[in-house]
């Protein structure tokens, strides 16, 4: 149906703002080429684990975040705090439960889509960085469940945190030193607490946004693996200059991606 | 340029630099552990080798060098690799002189900033700053009852508070055969991972006393359970069944004016004996889990500053 004068006019005013952005950030380029990506035909449910697995990050980043403005980070008030929001403050109760129970719902999303990428193949050349850094996510959602554990203070995360930290030091050589730098001196104290809460909330945190931006770059660059039963090839094309002995890599991972034969051609 | 000469430039000659150079690492490394001296030889070693490395590297990747032996496999140096090596002693003159110094200053800048930040974010639990050193006082030896344990809980540092609320099994053994005062003072926290060691048996809570704010209950134990992973031990602190590698913790004491006062803690590999005649070799306080005799205790050679 072709435009009337009136619609183009409107579509042209709508487009403008979007224009003007593009136009001096180029923002608006690099979003579509983030969110509107060729994925193969046969593509499965299991491949929404990695997304799934993010929302849940996002519902603890979230979450965490309002419960920082409530909770204090001391042995005499800790737990008090968290009576305080779980039973006085407004919708206390709920937050801190997405809290709590999204843990337990990152760490098996993690497990689940380490399982899909496994199973589908999905480390192999070229995503193997995808595989290493993943596997360095895993590690630190861990930590963050680890840390995390404390803060409520009470007698199920005190000594938690004591048989951890004390599993820490049965490594040979670097154990102690592990342990005493999680503890923060000799014993279990108010140090401790703190250092887990700073760890829980800022340095862990911080280290697994740069760890998901790097994951996901290498997702959009690399496009979406085919389910192994595909019968058409995904991936990038290989470039011009393979490294030697790597002649044999299989078909199925690469995809003709439409963006880079236009740069090409 | 050929295929055939980019691979020969390309293969680094055999040498032996980098093996000395390992050795050197090698010998600062063990060094540490064992004695400075040999720490300043490996040092000695490694920058020697390095040297020699780094020389021995410059002198076959240098452009100026290599052109001489590109002549001698080709006669003369071709007009390519004469118009690279202009080309490359022409950028490297201000162009990388100010490379390099972007690099250079932004890494000092940066390492002034990093190292003090990492160095107060681990240092600390190290140099056992905060430690409160001030003995306990557990009050008069009376209510210490010859021959029988009490469970004692005390508070270990009045900075700390309730965080450091301990539990010690104190069995008051009467005199010793040189006719001195002797207590078992065991430590409550199991030498597996951490865990709260209970006595096994009957405790008599209505003959519990309190001194300021140290309780002390009598118990007649049949040796010590852990209700975490089963460890267990005889009323001396041996093990006798499950995962512990080592004895419980124990304590030093001392006697002033009449009280009994907590002296330092420390860990023991076995005891030998029983009561005042028990004989231990003192180790210094050691994590749960690690060993601090045998052979295993060469798993954990570095000592614990600040532990």
């Amino acid at each position: 149906m072709p435009k009337s004068a009136r619609q183009a006019q409107i579509e042209k005013a709508a487009l403008y703002p979007v224009d003007w952005v593009e136009e001096r950030s180029g923002l608006v380029g690099y979003t579509k080429w983030f969110l509107f990506r060729n994925v193969p035909r046969d593509i499965n449910w299991m491949q929404t684990l990695g997304a799934a697995t993010l929302t849940a990050f996002l519902v603890q980043a979230t979450t965490g975040v309002f419960l920082a403005m409530y909770y204090k980070p001391d042995p005499d008030s800790a737990y008090a705090s968290i009576e305080n929001i779980t039973n006085e403050v407004a919708l206390g109760w709920l937050v801190r439960g997405m809290h709590k129970w999204g843990a337990s719902l990152f760490i098996i999303l993690m497990f689940l889509h380490m399982a899909r990428t496994f199973l589908f193949g999905a480390y192999k050349y070229p995503r193997e960085i995808n595989r290493i850094t993943g596997v360095l996510l895993l590690v630190m959602g861990m930590a963050e469940g680890f840390t995390g554990y404390l803060l409520p203070w009470d007698q199920t995360a005190y000594w938690a945190t004591v048989v951890g930290i004390n599993i820490n030091a049965t490594a040979p050589i670097a154990g102690p030193f592990i342990a005493q730098f999680l503890q923060g001196g000799a014993q279990i104290g108010p140090d401790t607490l703190a250092k887990f809460y700073s760890l829980h909330m800022l340095v862990i945190p911080g280290g697994i946004m740069a760890l998901i931006g790097l994951h996901m770059y290498l997702v959009i660059r690399l496009g979406v693996t085919s389910p192994p039963w595909s019968s058409t090839a995904a991936g990038r094309p290989r470039g011009e200059a393979e490294p030697k002995g790597y002649g044999d890599y299989r078909e199925g991972l690469i995809r003709e991606h439409k963006e880079e034969k236009d740069e090409a051609s | 340029m050929s295929d055939e000469t980019d691979n020969q430039e390309a293969a680094p000659g055999s040498s032996l630099w980098p093996i000395g150079f390992a050795i050197g690492i090698a010998c600062i490394l063990v060094g540490l552990v064992i004695s400075w001296p040999a720490a300043v030889l490996g040092a000695a070693i490694t920058i020697v080798f390095g040297v020699l490395w780094v020389r021995d590297t410059a002198r076959t990747h240098a452009p100026v060098d290599s052109a001489p032996a590109h002549a001698l496999v080709d006669g003369t140096p071709s007009e390519a690799q004469l118009a690279a090596e202009d080309e490359h002693l022409e950028t490297y003159g201000r162009a990388g002189f100010l490379t390099l110094a972007t690099i250079g200053l932004g890494g000092v800048i940066g390492a002034g900033v990093v190292l003090p930040s990492l160095g107060f974010a681990v240092l600390p639990s190290f140099t056992g700053e905060g430690i409160e050193t001030n003995p306990v006082d557990l009050g008069p030896i009376s209510n210490f009852p010859e021959g029988t344990f009490v469970i004692t809980s005390f508070t270990g540092s009045k900075r700390q508070g309730d965080v450091s609320r301990r539990t010690a099994y104190i069995r008051n053994n009467g005199l010793s055969a040189e006719k001195e005062p002797s207590f078992t003072i065991i430590y409550s926290r199991c030498v597996h991972l951490g865990c709260a060691v209970k006595p096994n048996g009957p405790r008599f809570e209505d003959e519990a006393k309190t001194y300021k704010d140290v309780t002390i209950t009598p118990v007649k134990p049949a040796g010590f359970g852990c209700p975490c992973h089963g460890g267990a031990y005889d009323n001396e602190g041996n093990r006798t069944a499950g995962p512990p590698v080592r004895s419980l913790d124990r304590y030093a004491f001392s006697i002033v004016d009449g009280n009994l006062v907590l002296g330092d803690h420390f860990s023991v590999g076995t005891v030998d004996g029983t009561a005042a005649d028990a004989v231990m070799t003192r180790y210094p306080v050691a994590y749960p889990g690690v060993h601090v005799d045998g052979i295993e205790k060469w798993l954990y050679p570095l000592p614990m500053p600040g532990a």
